[in-house]
């Protein structure tokens, strides 16, 4: 197989993977005898049209930053982490802990601290398989597919009983205090301008940039994050230049998890403001295809996210103003996820007969 | 808990644990083969809409489990070309069409029937009828054994009884049969298969496809058997369960009949609290019966109760040169 150039395989190969799904999800469309081309429109009409549309868009984005860059690092320490959904819901259940535990004040003081609980509860939660794998050798994948279901039955126990306050029919926490409740973008100033309707995005979504910078400043710029990133290139090298394996799992699984958590902060806390049944409604996995669009790089996870919140917000106008499911959304991620991380070699060979033919030409 | 209750929670178990015993199955051929397979899920959920779809078209439920199984197929082949022609991440293809499975069936489910996502109640031909089996009425007198066979062996449907044969058979073509040995022996090391002349492409692909095979019959009896009709989403998970049987069960096909009607005998539970409060005084949680299977893979899985040590080359794709 042709080894492609730096570009083609950073930039080349995810667009084409992506313009892949877009065809296949296109064919489906005329299938079931309805118009892809009315449904781009509303998608980009939905999403992208008007201050409110984007203001939903950056509301996914944000969440999807932070289960990507969740993915991302653990890829690096090569650690298939596929947990992120049970870690942002049991992350929630850590914001919902802070934010209900004191009468907050500001949301200035409610943030960092419930930045924290979330990041905790999300690392605990990650802790358990990341021990396993790492003392045991019981197979990640696998451990974290099964706490994404101990997780949900957890939440529901707690919801159904202990954290339902006494009067409240439907299985939820209290109400936050309104000291927790975070800005959106409408409050911010300067920002109110443009964005003059109530939309979800809040600050979250500044945190989530800093988020990619952090992760990129730790895995390139960091001796820890040097380490994960050898570990996870060749274990047997890294065992040689004196990295603890199991010092590598451990911390990156960790932050993972804690990213993972974090997500919660958007979705719980700025807007839902209690937590309640399946709070991450899928973001978690949807982080593995932010990830690998992204070529686990926090610059390319951002775009991705923004792509992916353009998909959800998109898939949401099109459920409500056309007759297309909404459920195509899950299958366009179906299919990035595929192309982007299974079939990626049929996109190299693909290209690499362009690339092959493109050389001898000019030789 | 008296001898009746006993028996409806078994028969329950027996019809919750099939779907279960063929997902894990059909799982065990695909991971003995070293591909792993976490879109046990997708396969079961496309296979009932096409079974719940096709069966109310026609009205012939064998049309039905026939559209189930190429449904459930055309996933294995994609599968089988991610992982095996292109030796790409078996995980992540598994990951990518449970979710296609998630979004294609209410898509074209919703474009057929226009229901929401759902297939039409089925009754009659459309659907697996229970069997009663010979004598289940006149054994009923004897005590004991006579009641069990009329109600927990008796009287399920076709594909259930399917499903409990499918058990020995696996058993007999795994480690009775040249195909078996080969099976296992390319899950464990590839190369030696290879060097012995056999095809490591054809025996993946063709394990694979047994898979795609059974989670057919699996999604089949969810939408025609179990349920009259497919749901959105309605293997709830069960993909998964069969793939924590597969676990449990080391991969050994009589073990993961115990596994399964253990999952199954949960399940069954879940839907009883009472009678648990009842027989053993302490009311546990439905959510806590629901996380039981997971948590006992977990377990399984950390090596503290037996260990479980998958097939050495699982989700390592054939390099046949280097």
């Amino acid at each position: 197989m042709t080894k492609l150039p730096t570009w083609a395989d950073v930039v080349l190969v995810p667009l084409i993977s992506l313009l892949l799904a877009a065809v296949i999800s296109a064919i489906v469309i005329l299938a079931i005898g309805q118009d892809p081309v009315n449904a781009v429109k509303v998608m980009v009409t939905g999403a992208l049209g008007s201050p409110y549309g984007w203001g939903y868009t950056l509301y996914y984005t944000t969440s999807f930053i932070f289960t990507g860059l969740a993915v991302t690092v653990a890829y690096h320490a090569g650690q298939f982490n596929i947990g992120g959904e049970g870690q942002a819901q049991i992350g929630g259940l850590g914001v919902a802990l802070v934010c209900l535990a004191l009468p907050w004040p500001h949301w200035t003081l409610a943030l960092p601290a419930a930045m924290i609980g979330a990041a905790l509860f999300g690392a605990a939660w990650a802790a358990i398989p990341a021990y396993l794998q790492a003392k045991r050798g019981s197979h990640i994948v696998i451990t974290t597919i099964m706490f994404n279901y101990i997780a949900a039955a957890l939440i529901i126990y707690l919801l159904v009983g202990v954290l339902k306050p006494a009067g409240q029919m439907d299985p939820a926490t209290a109400r936050f205090p309104a000291g927790a409740a975070l800005p959106t973008f409408k409050e911010i100033p300067g920002l109110g301008l443009i964005f003059r309707s109530n939309t979800p995005a809040n600050v979250t979504f500044f945190v989530a940039i800093a988020a990619c910078w952090g992760v990129w400043i730790l895995l390139w710029r960091t001796r820890l994050g040097y380490s994960i990133r050898a570990f996870g290139k060749s274990e047997p090298a890294a065992i040689y230049a004196g990295i603890s394996p199991f010092k590598m799992i451990m911390i990156s699984m960790l932050l993972s998890g804690g990213l993972s958590g974090m997500m919660a902060i958007n979705n719980v806390m700025g807007e839902a403001e209690r937590l309640v049944q399946n709070s991450a409604e899928g973001a978690g996995f949807i982080g593995i295809a932010v990830a690998l669009m992204g070529r686990n790089h926090p610059l390319g996870v951002f775009l991705a996210a923004l792509l992916f919140g353009f998909l959800y917000q998109g898939g949401a106008e099109m459920g409500l103003w056309t007759t297309i499911p909404i459920e195509l959304r899950l299958l366009v991620q179906g299919l990035v996820i595929l192309f982007t991380g299974a079939l990626d070699t049929m996109v190299r060979m693909m290209l690499g007969v362009f690339f092959r033919a493109r050389t001898k030409g000019a030789a | 808990m008296d001898y009746a209750t006993l028996l409806q929670i078994l028969d329950t178990t027996v019809r919750f644990a099939t779907p279960l015993l063929l997902a894990c199955l059909a799982g065990l051929y695909s991971e003995r083969s070293g591909v792993f397979d976490i879109g046990l899920e997708g396969k079961m959920l496309m296979a009932g809409m096409s079974a719940g779809a096709v069966a109310a078209l026609t009205g012939s439920v064998w049309l039905g489990l026939l559209a189930a199984i190429a449904g459930s197929v055309l996933f294995s082949i994609v599968h089988g070309l991610a992982s095996i022609t292109f030796r790409g991440n078996q995980l992540i293809s598994g990951v990518a069409l449970n979710f296609v499975a998630s979004g294609a069936t209410v898509l074209v489910a919703q474009s057929l029937f226009g229901q929401g996502g759902r297939t039409p109640p089925l009754s009659g031909a459309a659907r697996f009828n229970p069997i009663t089996l010979p004598f289940a009425e006149s054994a009923r007198a004897i005590p004991g054994i006579g009641p069990f066979y009329a109600e927990v062996v008796s009287g399920h449907s076709i594909l259930v009884y399917a499903a409990l044969a499918a058990v020995p058979l696996t058993w007999w073509a795994l480690y009775r049969t040249r195909f078996g040995l080969r099976l296992r022996a390319v899950g464990e090391n590839p190369e030696s298969v290879d060097t012995a002349g056999v095809s490591v492409i054809r025996l993946r692909y063709t394990a694979v496809m047994i898979t795609g095979v059974l989670c057919g019959m699996a999604g089949a009896y969810m939408a025609t058997g179990l349920q009259a009709g497919f749901g959105k989403e309605m293997t709830a998970g069960r993909g998964y369960i069969a793939l924590a049987a597969l676990i449990f069960a080391k991969w050994r096909p009589w073990y993961a009949l115990g596994a399964t009607m253990l999952f199954g005998f949960f399940q069954a539970l879940a839907l009883r609290p009472d009678v648990i409060k009842r027989t053993i005084g302490i009311d546990i949680p439905v959510p806590a019966l629901d996380a039981l299977p997971y948590i006992l893979t977990v377990v399984v899985l950390a090596g503290f109760v037996g260990r479980a040590i998958g097939p050495r080359a699982g989700g390592i794709p054939y390099v046949k040169e280097r």
